[in-house]
């Protein structure tokens, strides 16, 4: 799907949503929800609240599994993911030779999950990125599309903010990692 | 079950427009596509225009409250160190939020792992946050 389709139609999220229920677009937030289901109540000022009020959030994660496997149903051929050459031949520096899928399966496997580099990637990465989407109150889709469509400065902060972290692992912290 | 469809959609989309991949994210941090810049530009346009639509108008939702989009509060600290350190580990994983939960429905089961810790960090987040500068 070309970029032009796909992101008007990422883009009508915010208002379907906003017209359906008042709700803004915002995925990460589900982790909370999840963490002041599990938590007892009292404990922790930031989960005490009343999680169930919230639930379309958890709905709309649940859609998000099934609408992965739904484009999964319908891409019989396999993934090829469509990427420029100088990418990778950046990645081919990493080691990284397999483009097929939608991930790089010599990354993403269990063996390598019990590696430092592994490790890394896959236990300290989800972590930063739980960990940082709450505090930095909101992640891809609260900030770069339902802030910024809002024009909020704190959402382009944000955003800068992501991109600052992830061009830094980029350029200096996955080439140690992965080469 | 609205909200399921709307995430079905959303997620559908995503995979097809190759936004879950890592490869794709890779792609656009070392700046070799217009790709990803174009999905999020012009999802960032038609959302403008919409929120622009529906407070021009007054719109309200479809239980008929006025809809409000409200205004995020100028707390510069948190957006600078948490979106830093959301960023290092979206490069890391190659995944944002919502594109994990795709990758699980299209069968990458392993990707469960960093949703666990992202999991965990949203935990110890919410423990931790008064010692926290925001």
């Amino acid at each position: 799907m070309p970029w032009y389709i796909a992101g008007p139609l990422i883009g009508l999220m915010v208002p379907l949503l906003l017209v359906l229920d008042n709700r803004q677009f915002g995925i990460s937030s589900a982790y909370r929800h999840m963490c002041a289901a599990v938590l007892p109540k009292g404990k922790f000022s930031f989960f005490s609240y009343d999680w169930k009020a919230q639930k379309w959030n958890l709905l709309f994660v649940v859609g998000i599994v099934l609408g992965g496997y739904l484009a999964s149903l319908t891409t019989v051929e396999g993934y090829s993911v469509a990427i420029s050459e100088q990418t990778k031949l950046a990645l081919g520096e990493w080691g990284i030779t397999d483009f097929s899928g939608l991930i790089p399966t010599e990354i993403f496997n269990f063996s390598f999950l019990t590696t430092p580099g592994g490790f890394v990637v896959m236990v300290l990465g989800g972590f930063l990125v739980g960990f940082g989407a709450r505090y930095g109150g909101g992640c891809t889709s609260g900030h770069a599309i339902s802030g910024l469509s809002n024009l909020q400065l704190p959402s382009l902060i944000a955003v800068i903010g992501f991109f600052a972290g992830g061009l830094l692992m980029t350029y200096f912290i996955l080439p140690l990692i992965l080469s | 079950m609205k909200y399921i469809l709307a995430g079905l959609f959303f997620g559908f989309v995503a995979v097809k427009s190759e936004v879950v991949s890592w490869f794709r994210i890779l792609e656009m941090f070392h700046f070799d596509s217009f790709h990803m810049y174009g999905i999020i530009g012009s999802a960032v346009v038609i959302g403008i225009i919409s929120i622009q639509i529906i407070k021009r108008f007054q719109m309200k939702d479809m239980k008929g409250e006025q809809i409000s989009v409200g205004d995020k509060e100028m707390t510069p600290k948190r957006y600078i160190i948490g979106g830093s350190l959301f960023g290092l580990g979206w490069a890391l994983v190659g995944a944002c939020p919502g594109p994990m939960y795709a990758l699980v429905g299209n069968g990458y089961w392993i990707i469960l792992v960093p949703m666990f810790f992202a999991f965990l960090g949203t935990m110890t987040y919410g423990m931790i946050r008064e010692k926290l500068p925001h």
